[in-house]
């Protein structure tokens, strides 16, 4: 059963979500991978103005490939999610409730996941096109320097993931 | 003695990296419909359902498969009766492969100093160019974007002469389980196994240059792959590690003779989006 979701996440929407449910998301979505996630950290840290308030958000961990003209994004398909496992937590602590990526997570982001109630989303690996028909604005507003791993804020209309860890930490890669 | 300008050249790399960004080859494509008739998993067939649908839209709208259009592999096989004329035929080589990741909107992936800046080369340069030369007047260029999350699930160890073919087996589904889904299954799983400590990393890689219906010229390694292919698939891995029977495509298996002391095996993964391309000039 595919379940349709408005964004922002609620404490209500988070914890009906179930492990291997598909979901298609709709509205704001934020994009960061390893060397963004590095440097909001540091940022946050040296107390500079962050490119996002991560509570209630969702980051879609993703390096787009360049935009060709006339079109909203590039190919926008996951990358692999456990080079964040170290930064995670720190972002689910200032209120971070959704992460979508690809690949199995560690104990500790399970950890934080539970604890902090959110919910860990995958999307398809090597979909990029299909996923990148949902993505209807994109906009960098962060760190541009780093290219395609730039910090971006996109509009979805029926994004496509799946659940991978639910609110209560069951995780899909657990077999 | 056959001239050949590298101009040739540098068109014939640009042409096929955009190739091989933009159509995923029917061969791998006819395995994934394959594989979604004996899959149960409604997860698993959703999956691979989206995976060929990716792929048409990809060739409609000359979109890359993946955003990560990868590292710049390119494979020459060279005639040794050849001379290149009209520069270096490795500057050629970066030329042409800077046109397409430019031309075709492909994603830069390189980083200069692989530790300290990371700074982005903000081309994909340098390409990786493996040559081998060979008899005859003909060159063979193979390129093949090579993706990270794959590259990154890869493996060299040195086995035990007396772990024999079972100890190269269970390093195999050792290395794929802990993958999981992160080489974005189904996979395709190259083998290299002999030589030394590098050359077997190079096998494994050559190794998945092979057409995905063609096994190894020995029989008894042709048979192993074909056993492996269904024990990996035993795995419950599936594609996107989400559960299933579709966890590889393809084993290819490729040997060298090596030293008494040594049974080196490396293990270079592929994602579904198996891109390559070839031209004989």
């Amino acid at each position: 059963m595919e379940i349709k979701i408005t964004l922002p996440l609620t404490d209500e929407i988070l914890h009906k979500l179930k492990m291997g449910d598909k979901v298609l998301l709709s509205g704001t979505i934020y994009t960061a991978r390893d060397a963004a996630h590095k440097r909001f950290l540091e940022d946050n840290k040296n107390e500079v103005k962050l490119p996002f308030n991560p509570k209630n958000q969702i980051i879609y961990y993703v390096g787009p490939s360049p935009t060709k003209p006339g079109d909203v994004i590039g190919s926008s398909g996951p990358t692999t999610s456990y080079r964040m496992d170290s930064f995670a937590c720190e972002f689910m602590q200032m209120g971070l409730k959704g992460m979508i990526g690809k690949g199995p997570r560690n104990s500790e982001v399970k950890e934080c996941i539970k604890k902090f109630g959110a919910v860990y989303f995958v999307a398809i690996g090597g979909a990029a096109v299909v996923i990148s028909e949902s993505i209807v604005k994109s906009e960098i507003i962060a760190y541009e320097d780093l290219q395609s791993e730039a910090v971006r804020k996109l509009e979805v209309k029926d994004f496509p993931c799946y659940v991978a860890i639910d609110t209560e930490g069951n995780d899909i890669f657990d077999r | 003695m056959r001239e050949i300008d590298v101009k040739i050249v540098k068109e014939a790399v640009k042409r096929l990296f955009l190739k091989a960004n933009f159509y995923l080859d029917n061969k791998v494509k006819d395995k994934i419909k394959e594989s979604l008739k004996k899959e149960r998993s409604q997860l698993a067939k959703d999956i691979l359902r989206t995976i060929l649908k990716n792929a048409e839209l990809a060739k409609n709208k000359m979109k890359p498969i993946c955003q990560d259009t990868g590292s710049a592999l390119v494979f020459m096989e060279i005639g040794q009766d050849i001379h290149f004329t009209n520069g270096f035929v490795k500057d050629a080589v970066n030329d042409g492969m800077r046109e397409a990741y430019f031309e075709g909107y492909l994603r830069k992936s390189i980083v200069q100093d692989p530790v300290f800046e990371r700074k982005n080369t903000m081309d994909n340069s340098p390409a990786i160019i493996y040559e081998k030369i060979v008899p005859g007047d003909k060159l063979k260029i193979i390129v093949a974007p090579k993706g990270g999350g794959a590259e990154n699930m890869g493996e060299v160890r040195m086995l035990k002469p007396a772990d024999g073919l079972e100890g190269v087996k269970q390093f195999i589904l050792e290395r794929i389980k802990k993958s999981s889904g992160n080489p974005c299954p189904p996979i395709i799983v190259g083998v290299g196994i002999g030589g030394n400590f590098d050359y077997s990393a190079y096998l494994s890689k050559i190794a998945l240059l092979r057409p995905i219906d063609e096994f190894n010229e020995n029989p008894k390694w042709a048979k192993f792959e074909k056993e492996m292919l269904i024990e990996i698939n035993k795995l419950d891995v599936g594609p996107q590690g989400l559960g299933g029977k579709t966890t590889a495509l393809k084993v290819a298996v490729e040997t060298y003779p090596c030293h008494i002391a040594s049974l080196p095996v490396a293990i270079n993964l592929q994602c579904h989006a198996h891109r390559h391309a070839e031209e004989i000039i």
